[in-house]
């Protein structure tokens, strides 16, 4: 990154928790690790801390580059900076790689202590519940009584949410971008579609690909590249791909012909190196099974009566996947309890993904929201 | 806040925005429907102690609302305010902005389900110079309304007489009026010599 407001440099550590974790699922983790980074100086009141929380194939990695990796550049980097956005001269910003990841956090590919093996499939399910406890324990290690901010796009709002719900002393203001109180159902099928891709790949072994060597390639590209036509926009696909041939002229058979087709192969294939499939499958899940009105017959306003924080809430015209539609009732059930809440429709072409995107009127809003946070 | 230095810094606020704030008890609630850059909503949180939203469609006007730290709703006002609760409001605030809308008579009946008050201003088409400018001939071109007839956004423009008539066929219950010119209450003939109009209104008893 050559831009003169990047962080720069940044590198990643490691936290090790000993006092065992209960998940919702009832299952318990002894001990587990989170990787994180951290950009800016937490200052000595400890009250400028932001956590950035990413989405589903997101982790710690937010802004900055690595030394030894100096094209690796952070997923919102764009977003969090000296002088950008998330100003990291005033907040102290932490990205952590989610519990259950396969970034460096305790996930599926870590060894269990109690077979020595890789957990592959014996790796509990893991809600933003869960999360939201460690993000707690997390920041007591740092002695950070109150987040000035948690901030997530997508399943990263949804968990930005669920720390606002399960402990509203913890944080002060909350960003919800791009995201939904509850998956619809046809949000959900996708989730299902992408699971049944990998869950069917010959190269799964129910999960337990580590110790054949193997790992469900075809199945986790299948996964990605309906993922992200889902993440984008007809029109956006439109733009960038039309019908446009490879080689100018169609070859009657089933090769590579359409530019899009070389596209959704190439992040396919990708994302199949780089990603662990048995984290992908457990993201979905997470996404499928947030839904904090559950507990409360539906009425998503009675599920927010516990929440304290400030909101903003931000989402993107052309996100099919999370629609406007679906942030309008999030912020109606915290009008409903007289919450703070700002709300902007954000014109955008890109779908989903534009919440990734640099937009000058998305970052001046995150901006000015950011700017009126108090430390 | 003392009532004087609460008046005093009254007399810095646009008069229209003035004419508004003196109605709003402090410690309310409030909904401004078309709350611009936030200016009058920041003044009543402010000086008042108010609580409140704005809603607005304007990204201009939503980050300058955002930049002043005021809780600000992108919404279109001609679906109505279906995002909101009956009588979650003290007082719903549609400032200069009735005269431009297509759907009147429905967000005048959702100002009195949301608010437990509604208060309304618009230019007063009855206004001697607009009269004045009709019989001559032409749509009246002013500084309150300073559209030519083919790019004007006021297309319900109405007189005090016609706002009243609405309100009775609706069982709007009128609670206040007042008419200004510029900064003058109008109180002979207002219909004739006021350039804005301002009522508080209820539910009818």
């Amino acid at each position: 990154m050559q831009d003169s407001d990047s962080i720069g440099i940044v590198s990643a550590r490691r936290i090790h928790f000993d006092t065992p974790l209960s998940l919702k699922s009832g299952a318990v983790l002894d001990n587990y690790e989170l990787v994180y980074e951290t950009y800016g100086e937490l200052n000595p009141e400890r009250s400028n801390a932001i956590l950035v929380c990413h989405a589903l194939s997101g982790n710690h990695h937010v802004a900055g580059v690595y030394a030894d990796n100096p094209n690796n550049t952070g997923w919102w980097n764009n977003m969090i900076g000296p002088g950008k956005p998330i100003d990291t001269r005033k907040f102290f910003v932490i990205g952590i790689n989610n519990l259950g990841g396969c970034h460096g956090s305790t996930g599926p590919i870590s060894i269990n202590d109690r077979t020595g093996k890789r957990y592959g499939p014996d790796f509990p399910l893991v809600t933003t519940s869960d999360w939201a406890k460690t993000y707690v324990r997390f920041a007591d290690q740092f002695g950070i009584d109150c987040f000035a901010a948690i901030i997530g796009g997508s399943l990263g709002g949804m968990s930005a949410m669920q720390l606002a719900l399960d402990a509203p002393e913890r944080v002060r203001h909350v960003a919800v971008i791009a995201a939904s109180a509850r998956l619809t159902a046809q949000n959900i099928a996708f989730n299902d579609v992408a699971r049944q891709a990998i869950l069917t790949d010959p190269d799964f072994h129910g999960g337990d690909y580590y110790s054949h060597g193997t790992h469900p390639r075809r199945g986790l590209r299948l996964a990605r590249m309906l993922g992200h036509i889902t993440y984008l926009s007809d029109d956006s696909m439109a733009t960038k791909f039309g019908r446009e041939l490879r080689n100018g002229s169609l070859a009657f058979n089933y090769d590579v012909e359409f530019q899009i087709e070389s596209y959704l192969h190439y992040q396919g294939d990708k994302f199949a190196e780089l990603f662990d499939a048995n984290t992908y499958l457990l993201m979905t899940k997470a996404l499928d099974y947030f839904d904090p009105a559950q507990d409360y017959d539906g009425n998503l306003s009675a599920a927010f009566a516990r929440a304290q924080a400030d909101f903003l809430v931000l989402s993107f015209t052309s996100d099919w996947r999370f629609s406007p539609e679906r942030s309008r009732e999030i912020v109606k059930a915290l009008l409903d309890n007289k919450l703070n809440v700002s709300y902007a429709e954000i014109p955008s072409t890109y779908g989903h993904d534009s919440f990734l995107m640099q937009d000058n009127y998305y970052h001046q809003l995150v901006r000015a929201y950011m700017d009126n946070i108090s430390i | 806040m003392t009532t004087t230095e609460i008046s005093r810094s009254v007399l810095t606020l646009r008069p229209d925005f003035a004419t508004i704030a003196a109605w709003i008890k402090p410690g309310s609630s409030v909904l401004d429907l078309g709350c611009g850059d936030g200016t009058l909503l920041h003044y009543l949180g402010n000086k008042l102690d108010v609580r409140g939203y704005g809603v607005e469609i304007s990204a201009h006007n939503i980050l300058a609302c955002m930049q002043k730290g005021i809780n600000v709703i992108h919404s279109d006002l001609e679906s109505g305010l279906s995002g909101f609760e009956n009588a979650s409001f003290d007082y719903v605030i549609l400032s200069q902005t009735l005269q431009a809308m297509k759907n009147t008579e429905n967000i005048i009946q959702e100002i009195l389900r949301v608010g437990k008050e509604g208060i309304v201003s618009f230019p007063n088409f009855g206004y001697w110079k607009n009269r004045l400018q009709v019989a001559a001939g032409h749509m009246p071109v002013s500084s309150n309304l300073p559209y030519q007839w083919y790019d004007t956004p006021n297309i319900h423009l109405c007189t005090l007489h016609d706002f009243e008539q609405l309100c009775q066929q609706h069982q709007v219950n009128i609670l206040e009026r007042r008419v200004m010119n510029h900064d003058k209450k109008v109180a002979f003939f207002p219909n004739f010599f006021g350039i804005l109009a301002f009522y508080r209104f209820g539910h009818a008893a």
